[in-house]
């Protein structure tokens, strides 16, 4: 079997083989209140149709754009910065370092008394998940970037941005690549979480207010696996952009 | 060639170097004739990508005077062209643009006749856009030679550049480096842990001692180029390196 083939195959069985163990699951138990498959695709088809499912869609992902957007926007060129001049990793590291362990979860009390329950809130919190996992992988990717292609660029006379430019940035891209790639799937994971208490549309709002109104829980598991299948795409489009030329020396043969 | 009439183009004096208690290099006195090929061979880990560092501007030494061209040496210079001993090619540029890195302020016609003559000449022709992932290490070797002829630096400083070389490979980019060196009159500072490639190639061999190393003997290869390999002149050289690194020509040990 070749290996695309094998990268189809193998996860439609095991993904088979799973909505079985679920139904079947539902059934033995008896449970009247946790739906099986079926009864889930029905509720998305649902949503669907009172055009619920896209509204929520594009609301997640509007809010994921601007605090993930921002984030990539702010914490590449932070991160450059204080990978390339020691007295602004310093000065500034010590700081990222105390804030990046605090979960954005407990920022949301913060964002609400500072932004109230508007979309602003949701946004604040996605950037400040995202942003730490950028600025430290673009520092770290200038850190340890090859001694021998400074030198080089050295010796070939550049300096100031032209240096930057063709050589500390390219030489650090994979990395800001791989943390962009780890700050979206933690955005994504976020805007959920944020979107549980601030706001009124969202996937995360759907699966808060699909319990609260009425324990429709074909819709909370319907929410749930948007959210996942989305979370997928996302991925996999980051992804794509490690099989560029320019950037594919950067992860390893495979 | 004779440099006591001749303004030395580098000359280090009196050079000290230490990593922190790692005392690398005592009092290196050299100088190298403009125009000269002169070899540095010594034992691994003596100090000799350390000394060629300091001379290239990349390390500063700890004790002593390194001046190249008439100044002292404060850091690289885009006429003084270094090929590293860790490959320096950049892996997000194909061959091509690797080789023409230097030559971005020239007009891209000329630009393109460079890239293409030292393309063919390291043997790379066909492999103009391939990216560094794709060759192997020694093809990797020749595009970083080939930048750094590209370049046209008046001196070029090379850590075991053939290092990764085939055998036949490693032959025909000595000649051409000869070859090249002949018609365009550059100055050479090359590293080698081989005796024999230091014999073949240089003006003059500077023998270093094991670490913290200075050079034990400098050995003046007044040879005819192309040089006899099995020619008197050449063995004796070769002999007389390989007793002053404390060995003999047949692998033998300390005598
Ligand atoms: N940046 C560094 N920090 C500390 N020690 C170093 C550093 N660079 C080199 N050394 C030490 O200096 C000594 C000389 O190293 P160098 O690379 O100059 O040796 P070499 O003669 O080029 O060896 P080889 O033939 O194996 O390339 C070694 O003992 C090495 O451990
Ligand atoms: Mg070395």
């Amino acid at each position: 079997m070749n290996r695309r083939a094998l990268h189809i195959i193998l996860p439609l069985i095991t993904g088979t083989l799973a909505l079985a163990a679920w139904h079947m699951a539902v059934k033995y138990s008896g449970s009247d209140i946790f739906p099986t498959p079926m009864e889930v695709l029905r509720g998305l088809g649902e949503l669907a149709q009172q055009g619920l499912l896209l509204k929520y869609i594009v609301a997640s992902l509007f809010r994921v754009s601007w605090g993930f957007g921002l984030a990539v926007l702010i914490g590449v060129p932070l991160g450059l910065v204080l990978g390339w001049f020691r007295p602004a990793f310093a000065a500034l590291n010590p700081f990222i370092q105390i804030l990046r362990p605090i979960s954005p979860i407990a920022w949301i009390p913060v964002a609400i008394l500072w932004f109230g329950v508007k979309d602003t809130a949701p946004v604040f919190l996605i950037f400040l998940a995202s942003v730490f996992p950028i600025t430290v992988s673009a520092m770290a990717a200038v850190q340890n970037m090859q001694q021998v292609y400074l030198r080089a660029a050295q010796n070939f006379g550049l300096s100031g941005f032209p240096l930057f430019r063709r050589v500390i940035f390219p030489a650090a891209l994979p990395q800001v690549i791989t943390g962009i790639r780890i700050a979206l799937g933690v955005a994504w994971l976020v805007v959920v979480a944020a979107e549980m208490i601030a706001v009124n549309s969202g996937l995360g709002y759907l699966i808060i207010e699909a319990r609260n109104a009425g324990k429709r829980y074909d819709l909370v598991v319907a929410g749930m696996v948007m959210i996942g299948l989305i979370g997928l795409l996302l991925d996999w489009l980051v992804r794509s952009l490690e099989k560029f030329d320019e950037v594919r020396w950067g992860y390893g043969q495979r | 060639m004779d440099n006591a009439n001749m303004e030395n183009i580098i000359t280090v004096r009196d050079c000290w170097m230490s990593f922190g208690s790692t005392h690398v290099l005592e009092r290196i006195n050299l100088d190298v004739a403009p125009g000269e090929f002169v070899c540095i061979v010594g034992p691994s880990g003596c100090g000799k990508s350390t000394l060629l560092n300091i001379i290239g501007g990349f390390l500063r030494e700890t004790k002593g005077t390194v001046a190249v061209e008439g100044a002292p040496v404060t850091g690289p210079d885009p006429g003084r062209i270094f090929v590293f001993q860790e490959n320096g090619v950049f892996p997000w540029l194909t061959v091509e643009q690797n080789i023409g890195f230097g030559l971005l302020s020239r007009p891209a016609a000329e630009r393109d006749e460079r890239v293409k003559h030292y393309t063919s000449m390291v043997g790379l022709t066909g492999f103009e856009r391939s990216y560094p992932r794709e060759l192997s290490g020694g093809m990797r070797q020749r595009v970083e030679i080939a930048r750094a002829l590209a370049a046209d630096a008046r001196v070029l400083y090379m850590d075991e550049p053939f290092g990764a070389l085939d055998f036949l490979t490693r032959l025909k980019m000595r000649a051409d480096l000869i070859r090249i060196w002949q018609a365009e009159k550059k100055t050479i500072v090359f590293v080698t842990h081989d005796i024999e490639e230091a014999v073949q190639l240089a003006d003059r061999v500077l023998v270093m001692t094991k670490r913290p190393a200075t050079i034990a003997e400098e050995v003046r290869i007044d040879l005819p180029r192309p040089r006899d390999l099995d020619s008197p002149g050449y063995l004796a050289a070769r002999d007389r390196i390989f007793s002053i690194m404390g060995m003999d020509a047949h692998g033998g040990g300390a005598v």
